[in-house]
């Protein structure tokens, strides 16, 4: 799931020039978008005169796509001054590369950004942290599902199950624990001690 | 002074803490120390307790130092990744500081500063794993150290009622395997549950203290039943907070019940580590109480 917000039209207003393309992408079905809010600042924005133009297109993400989807448009975004992209944040970056020229302005902020962000979104959770941890803890990520991304067991923030930093989550490594516990595999949590590797 | 020389004796180790205040007068602090916690053996200095910003623990346990006050530096990884906390561990070592304790630390949003960065680049395990690289005379990065490397008696902490407390053992072993020589538990109320716990804990042969907080009302231990992890008060307790709010209220009752939940796990462990929370005050009758001194 993604899962995108509006930035305050405040924000969106300040970052919309005199002549704004709006790149909205409504590609993946299970995004959460706010849609009637997002539809009357795009209406907001053509009456003030700032929108040339709004694109609804979808799966702005693959580079491939945007190509195919802005192909027609080209000469409108060429002539404006700023395109304001209405989607999660890995959309906005393929825009940004993709008109290198132009500047570029989210119009969302995306909240988490798990699964795989791309046309193939999943239920599960990833952060893409490039050194996969799920064969030693069932299948569940820490990185995604703990509030500290913890990769060597559980702290001591876990009260009834849940986590300290919000009790509605619940603790990912009391989880982890569960699930090797039901699979017989608690072995696999005793692996020597791990260091992340955050080099780029 | 190390404490793992004193567990090796066969001592009963006696560890109380203490937290740094917001600012950098310790006068009041060092004078508490030197006044109630003379009969301790070492001195926990928390590292920015439940998040929130302090003077540093490093600079507590020197000016404890000075005093001639041993001390164990307490060092979380909430707010420093793995070349500050190495870099501080060799200033500790510089210091003199010899003791100390691993955390992975509250959240940031647990505290006063709820806007600044979790760290988090290392945690308990992946720490104690570091301070045993930099005792081999390498840092994290595979890099010889100058001159001799640093030694320390390295601690740890486990919660022996968590309601999770078989996903705490498995954490412990990870913490005995990356080098873990004592524990210090979080606060106990319930002695038959640490006695459960601590048959399961003796297999891995390493000195466990009983941690304890004297508690000053019933609404602080209500309080920590509903909102700390870890910490699961009897009804027994709160009962006779309540009974005598005057006895209570000068910590008579508080030091009643720790020094009865002292007694009856001591013989089950080696040491007890006091989370006196400003009751300093109070640590030499519960010392006097639990037939420590």
């Amino acid at each position: 799931m993604l899962i995108t917000a509006l930035k305050t039209p405040d924000e969106i207003r300040a970052s919309a020039g005199a002549k704004t393309v709006i790149i909205s992408c409504e590609g993946c079905k299970e995004v959460h978008f706010p849609e009637a809010e997002a539809l009357a600042l795009y209406q907001e924005l053509k009456d003030s005169g700032n929108a040339l133009k709004v694109i609804r297109t979808e799966y702005v993400c693959s580079p491939e796509n945007l190509t195919v989807q802005t192909k027609k448009h080209l000469d409108l975004i060429e002539s404006a001054d700023t395109l304001v992209v209405f989607s999660c944040g890995v959309g906005v970056q393929s825009v940004s590369e993709k008109f290198a020229k132009k500047p570029v302005f989210a119009g969302c902020d995306t909240i988490p950004l798990p699964g795989y962000q791309g046309v193939t979104p999943l239920e599960v959770d990833c952060d893409q942290c490039g050194e996969c941890y799920l064969n030693s803890t069932g299948g569940i990520c820490p990185i995604a599902s703990c509030s500290k991304s913890l990769v060597n067991g559980q702290c001591g923030g876990c009260k009834d199950g849940k986590c300290e930093v919000d009790k509605e989550m619940d603790c990912a490594w009391e989880r982890i624990y569960k699930r090797l516990e039901k699979l017989e595999l608690l072995e696999n949590m005793k692996y020597p001690a791990k260091l992340r590797n955050f080099a780029p | 002074m190390r404490i793992s020389e004193l567990f090796a004796k066969g001592e009963f180790v006696l560890t109380a803490e203490v937290g740094p205040p917001k600012g950098f007068n310790l006068d009041h602090l060092l004078h508490e120390a030197e006044e109630f916690l003379q009969d301790i053996h070492a001195i926990n200095v928390t590292d920015c307790q439940s998040s929130v910003m302090r003077l540093s623990s490093l600079a507590t346990c020197k000016a404890l130092k000075d005093k001639g006050l041993n001390s164990i530096y307490q060092l979380t990884c909430r707010d420093r990744n793995r070349i500050a906390l190495q870099s501080d561990l060799l200033a500790a070592a510089y210091f003199g500081i010899d003791n100390m304790l691993a955390l992975t630390g509250d959240h940031t949003v647990m505290g006063d500063t709820k806007q600044a960065k979790p760290v988090f680049d290392l945690d308990s395990v992946s720490l104690l794993h570091c301070v045993k690289t930099l005792e081999s005379g390498f840092d994290i990065a595979g890099n010889e150290l100058d001159g001799d490397p640093p030694k320390f008696t390295k601690g740890a902490v486990v919660s022996p009622c968590s309601d999770s407390v078989d996903v705490q053992l498995a954490k412990m072993e990870r913490k005995v395997e990356a080098g873990a020589e004592y524990f210090q538990t979080q606060a106990v109320y319930d002695s038959e549950k640490f006695i459960r716990f601590m048959e399961k804990a003796k297999q891995f042969k390493i000195p466990v203290q009983l941690g304890v907080i004297i508690p000053k009302n019933a609404g602080m231990a209500n309080f920590m039943n509903n909102n700390i992890a870890g910490v699961s008060i009897p009804a027994w307790v709160i009962e006779e907070l309540k009974a005598d709010k005057e006895k209570t209220k000068a910590g008579i009752t508080g030091v009643e019940i720790v020094a009865k939940i002292i007694k009856e796990c001591r013989e089950h462990c080696q040491g007890v580590h006091i989370m006196a929370l400003g009751w300093e005050s109070k640590v030499p009758a519960l010392l006097e109480q639990s037939g420590l001194k």
